[in-house]
């Protein structure tokens, strides 16, 4: 009787079952929804920090770039450490009007200055360090090209306006300008070959060749980002002009880390100084604790022995450089936590008022039915019975319509940029030759993209969180809707007809 | 057989306001007589209806049903009473509106834990008994007024009770369908030998009673004679 009488209420009060199930179906769904997109972005905050700080890495340490001082700029050398192209007058090939320049050189990456890497002893002094590394972070630009001759006032024109940054080439013999020239720039990273627990080798993997091993130290021998090999047509075996020096390319490898720990091209640490002119400088030194719990201890001691320095710990890393990713993550568990418990509690109330009001108007029913001898026991059971089903169906639709919003979240697969950017454009040719003076707009922005794709991943424990929701709405409505059906009196089966 | 003594019912309604329902009543009321109950609105007939179907408990005095004294029993055993008992037929009809006369008349022996065939069965009966054999699988609304209340009475009388209370089982039949509700009452009353109070507005339902009362200002009076 339990069965048959819910089954003809359920299908005989059709709009009150819609509208509870409709309610409790889109909460259910949004739960889902918000549960599963916690996880997906939390993993993809997580796998973006991995890629980011590489494997094991605790702390990192580095120096705060000077701001650049005023007056600087117009001397064509940007910021410390800066490239600058030093054509004399009679450099390179001159025929038929034009002059042919190539000059390719090594140094510090914008935004990064270097220190003594005196700083390396002192870290792995200190108390529960475990292992610590030093990486030297370059960019590699090379000109190419050819430029017309100009005469003395074009060329003082030219250099004049160069300064300012932003002047396109001009004047050729021709007076459209006849120039033709190419600037290329990779990133190289000088590293310990002989460490890989830790540092950018711990993120890399072989591809081809072989890997840089502790016998490199010294050697003219380098890895290349198989990516940037494939782009710029390198193989294993080949030579690579990096600054003034030739490398020889002994394999190639795929980085899991991103531009903070990876680079195009990896040479020991040694002939990267050597090659750039920074002898024993160093741009960054990566360290892990003995143990997390000491990670804190560790970053203040390392800032006490080395005060200029700047000490990250991962965890502060994680706020500041995961950017709009660690946002989009507190947007999604705050803005989904609240619009959930929102039209949770919406869906709830729905069921609460619906199953109540159904219960006032079913008075003369439930009378009727205990004058004819059923318990309360009964009657609360029907009514609890009646919501639970109602909010189960709806836990069913829920669970449809949650797993297709899931499936279109992961199929778009909308992407979340959690970006620390610093900003070089505009900085890096100021000042060249007169012809030259055309770059200052080519930016050459230095870009720790971690841009990761937002899936919601559909897992059991999502099914489980749905269902229980129902469940306990299910069961909230139908104790409160039994509760009201219990006190009424039996007498109520008499009472006036309304 | 009933037995009232001294039987007051009081109602505190809103602001504390007292009404007396009942007002001492003092009646016996054999098995199987068939008593009709007439009197004004707010007379008290609904309120007595109620004690005897073991609905409501009294403010004072003494009802027994058998010798079981009502006003002492718990709600659990006031409703092991009306389950076993005592069948109700209302001026309403009071079906459940979502289930089939059938099912509606199987409610009546679920506290009973009649086994699910067997319930089928007997409701089947008692429906052919009140000449509802076709219409088993109607909804209440698909039934005109008088075979609902046929439904009713299947209902009422499915579980096979000693008491049948009637509160204006023909108020709302016109004149030809309440007598033909009138003659199935008395055919059931006497095929088995039911106890059966009745009340009504209707003298002429009234009359066809072998004892009839009248209530008035909570006081009953013994019309039979008149
Ligand atoms: N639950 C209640 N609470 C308060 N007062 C009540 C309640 N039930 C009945 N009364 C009052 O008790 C008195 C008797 O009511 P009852 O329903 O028994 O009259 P009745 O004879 O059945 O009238 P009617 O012919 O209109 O059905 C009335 O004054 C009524 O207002
Ligand atoms: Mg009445």
């Amino acid at each position: 009787m339990f069965g048959s009488y819910l089954r003809r209420e359920l299908l005989g009060r059709r709009k009150n079952t819609i509208i509870i199930a409709a309610g409790m179906a889109l909460a259910v769904a949004l739960v889902m929804l918000v549960t599963s997109l916690t996880a997906g972005v939390r993993a993809a905050q997580a796998e973006a920090l991995e890629s980011v700080y590489g494997v094991g890495t605790d702390i990192t340490v580095t120096t705060t770039p000077a701001a650049p001082e005023e007056g600087q700029e117009g001397e064509g050398g940007g910021g410390p450490g800066g490239a600058q192209f030093d054509f004399g007058a009679n450099d390179g090939e001159e025929s038929d009007g034009t002059t042919s320049l190539s000059q390719s050189m090594l140094s510090a990456d914008r935004g990064t200055e270097t220190f003594s890497a005196d700083a390396l002893t002192t870290v792995l002094g200190v108390d529960n360090v475990s292992s610590a590394t030093a990486t030297l972070a370059l960019t590699n630009t090379s000109f190419d090209g050819e430029i017309p001759q100009m005469s003395e006032d074009q060329q003082e024109q030219g250099s004049a306006e160069g300064q300012g940054g932003g002047t396109p080439p001009q004047g050729g013999p021709d007076g459209a300008g006849g120039s033709s020239f190419s600037v290329d720039s990779f990133t190289v990273l000088g590293v310990d070959p002989s460490v890989s627990d830790i540092g950018p080798l711990s993120s890399v993997t072989l591809a081809d060749g072989r890997l840089l091993t502790a016998d490199d130290a010294g050697q003219n021998t380098a890895v290349v980002d198989s990516d940037y090999a494939t782009t710029a047509e390198i193989a294993v075996g080949d030579t690579l002009t990096v600054g003034d020096t030739e490398v020889s390319v002994v394999g190639t490898v795929t980085s899991t880390g991103t531009d903070e720990s990876a680079a195009n091209v990896y040479l020991p640490l040694d002939t990267a100084q050597t090659i750039s002119g920074l002898d024993e400088q160093i741009s960054t030194i990566q360290v892990q604790a003995a143990s997390s719990s000491a990670i804190t201890q560790v970053a203040d001691d390392i800032g006490e022995a080395l005060p200029d320095t700047t000490v990250n710990t991962q965890e502060e890393l994680a706020s500041s450089v995961s950017g709009s990713l660690s946002s989009a993550s507190a947007l999604v568990t705050s803005l989904g936590t609240w619009l959930s418990v929102i039209v949770l509690a919406a869906a709830f109330i729905l069921a609460i008022l619906f199953t109540v009001s159904g219960v006032t108007r079913r008075t003369r029913e439930f009378g009727t039915l205990k004058a004819i001898g059923w318990s309360n026991r009964r009657i609360v059971g029907q009514v609890a019975g009646e919501s639970l089903v109602q909010s189960l169906l709806g836990a069913v639709i829920g669970l449809i319509i949650g797993a297709a919003a899931m499936l279109t979240v992961t199929a778009i697969a909308p992407s979340v940029g959690g970006s620390s950017t610093t900003e070089n454009a505009g900085g890096m040719m100021q000042g060249g030759p007169g012809g030259g003076g055309g770059f200052g707009g080519a930016g050459m922005g230095q870009t720790a993209d971690t841009a990761v794709t937002l899936t919601a991943p559909f897992t059991p424990s999502v099914i489980l969180i749905a269902i229980a929701v129902a469940v306990a709405g299910g069961l909230l409505a139908g104790a409160i809707g039994g509760w009201r059906a219990a006190k009424l009196r039996p007498a109520a089966a008499l009472g006036s007809l309304s | 057989m009933y037995t009232l003594t001294d039987l007051t019912k009081t109602y505190t309604g809103k602001r504390q306001a007292r009404v007396t329902a009942l007002d001492s009543v003092s009646i016996t009321i054999p098995d199987g007589e068939f008593v009709s109950i007439q009197g004004p609105t707010g007379g008290g007939k609904s309120t007595l209806l109620q004690l005897l179907g073991a609905l409501d408990r009294p403010t004072s005095g003494s009802l027994s049903l058998g010798g079981t004294d009502i006003a002492t029993l718990k709600e659990r055993e006031l409703g092991r009473l009306r389950a076993d008992d005592i069948g109700f037929v209302f001026q309403g009809f009071n079906l459940i509106p979502t289930l089939t006369a059938q099912e509606n008349v199987e409610t009546a022996l679920v506290p009973q834990h009649v086994a699910a065939d067997e319930r089928r069965q007997r409701a089947r009966e008692a429906l052919e008994s009140v000449g509802l054999g076709e219409r088993t699988d109607h909804l209440p609304s698909e039934l005109s007024g008088g075979q609902q209340q046929r439904v009713a009475i299947a209902r009422a009388l499915v579980k096979r009770p000693t008491v049948l209370l009637a509160d204006e089982p023909t108020g709302n039949l016109d004149e030809h369908t309440r007598d033909e509700i009138m003659a199935l009452l008395e055919s059931q009353w006497k095929d088995r030998g039911l106890t059966m109070i009745l009340v009504t507005h209707d003298s002429a339902v009234a009359r066809r009673a072998q004892r009839r009362l009248r209530l008035a200002g909570g006081h009953v009076q013994d019309i039979t004679a008149a």
